[in-house]
């Protein structure tokens, strides 16, 4: 743990406004979002994190604030240790924060990814768009407001709709999402337990 | 030592003997249309997640759709007549699934293989398509999450069958 801990102290020193962060295992740390270019340089140059392992998003839910923040991961293939960097954004309804993928070319896809489930704008970013979901879709589906059966939306191919009428429709949910609830036995717990007697186009019946 | 081949004279009245029923075949139209679609139905394999591992075996030597004239997959859907949705059609894949079907020629049926592209099996997400009949007219449905490849055998041998009841010769003339 020397490694890691003489990264730490060698970041506070070099950047005052480095706090620490909460974390189970890895070194981690807050950094405000105008220094995480600079600090993440910092990382890869002269700590020997080369490796950027994951670049992703927290939304802490609507009504907080600051709402986002995004998470760097990164790995030292020489001393095999990693260390979390993270940063919120400023803003809340138009949430930005420098791309890192001049640093490293890896962080261009993951960017794209934060960009297309929480509609972070990654500025500097040579080309972002949306990766999983497809051009032109309205929402970010990792939002807190967004709900996993989705919302109601075109398809992206207006032939197709028209030829098919179909749609982007909400998931029907029957009871779920299938998951069992912790605790108790299994057949109150199961999904199977609870009312499915109705569907998305039958509503639900009322208890009264 | 006499090798003595002991042989049989050929049966030469097994088949069809022009001899005796001179140069006509008389069937009905649908019987000979529906044998013909039936025996030498080309699958578009729409693989699109963990069912088209099953597919391949299907078509492998151990399962063998050959036997059932379906081994020929084609992935050019202007050369095949059936396509199998093996697996979960999101979204953004099923304009392309559609488009794909539209280019197939006529007459042409759609197998819906296991639980994701029958109904969006374990996906009840914003991202996954609730089935592939809310885009194409579906044949045959197959459950199972994959299906065992006995189950698509089944169902190819079901979808012959209702190719069977068709009435071909009268769509054949209709415009």
């Amino acid at each position: 743990m020397t490694a890691t801990a003489d990264v730490a102290t060698a970041l506070r020193e070099k950047f005052p406004q480095v706090t620490g962060r909460e974390s189970l295992d890895w070194p981690a740390c807050n950094v405000p979002s105008g220094q995480a270019l600079a600090v993440l340089q910092f990382l890869r140059d002269e700590a020997a994190f080369d490796l950027l392992a994951d670049l992703t998003a927290i939304d802490s839910g609507v009504g907080t604030a600051p709402r986002f923040t995004v998470v760097w991961h990164l790995l030292s293939t020489t001393r095999h240790t990693y260390v979390r960097v993270a940063a919120t954004c400023a803003d809340d309804a138009k949430p930005a924060m420098p791309s890192a993928s001049g640093l490293w070319p890896g962080a261009n896809w993951h960017e794209r990814e934060a960009y297309d489930m929480f509609g972070i704008e990654f500025t500097g970013h040579p080309d972002l768009r949306r990766i999983l979901m497809w051009d032109g879709y309205p929402y970010f589906p990792l939002r807190k407001d967004f709900p996993l059966a989705g919302l109601d939306t075109a398809l992206a191919d207006a032939e197709v709709a028209a030829e098919t009428g179909a749609g982007v429709k909400p998931a029907p949910y029957m009871g779920g999402p299938f998951v069992a609830a912790p605790g108790g036995p299994l057949d109150e717990a199961e999904p199977r337990a609870r009312d499915e007697s109705w569907t998305e186009q039958q509503e639900k019946p009322n208890d009264a | 030592m006499i090798l003595r081949a002991t042989m049989v004279s050929p049966n030469t009245e097994l088949a069809f003997d022009s001899k005796i029923e001179g140069d006509v075949v008389v069937s009905r139209l649908d019987a000979v249309i529906n044998w013909i679609r039936t025996n030498s139905m080309w699958p578009m394999p729409m693989g699109l997640a963990c069912c088209a591992i099953e597919l391949m075996a299907v078509a492998a030597a151990r399962f063998d759709i050959a036997r059932f004239g379906a081994e020929v997959m084609r992935f050019s859907p202007r050369q095949s007549d059936c396509m199998i949705v093996s697996g979960t059609v999101t979204y953004k894949m099923a304009p392309q699934v559609r488009r794909l079907y539209d280019q197939m020629p006529a007459p042409k049926w759609v197998i819906a293989m296991g639980a994701c592209a029958s109904t969006g099996g374990m996906y009840r997400s914003y991202a996954v398509l609730q089935g592939v009949d809310r885009i194409l007219p579906v044949d045959v449905y197959v459950s199972g999450c994959p299906p065992r490849p006995e189950a698509l055998l089944d169902a190819l041998i079901k979808l012959q069958e209702k190719i069977r009841r068709e009435p071909a010769a009268k769509r054949l003339f209709r415009a």
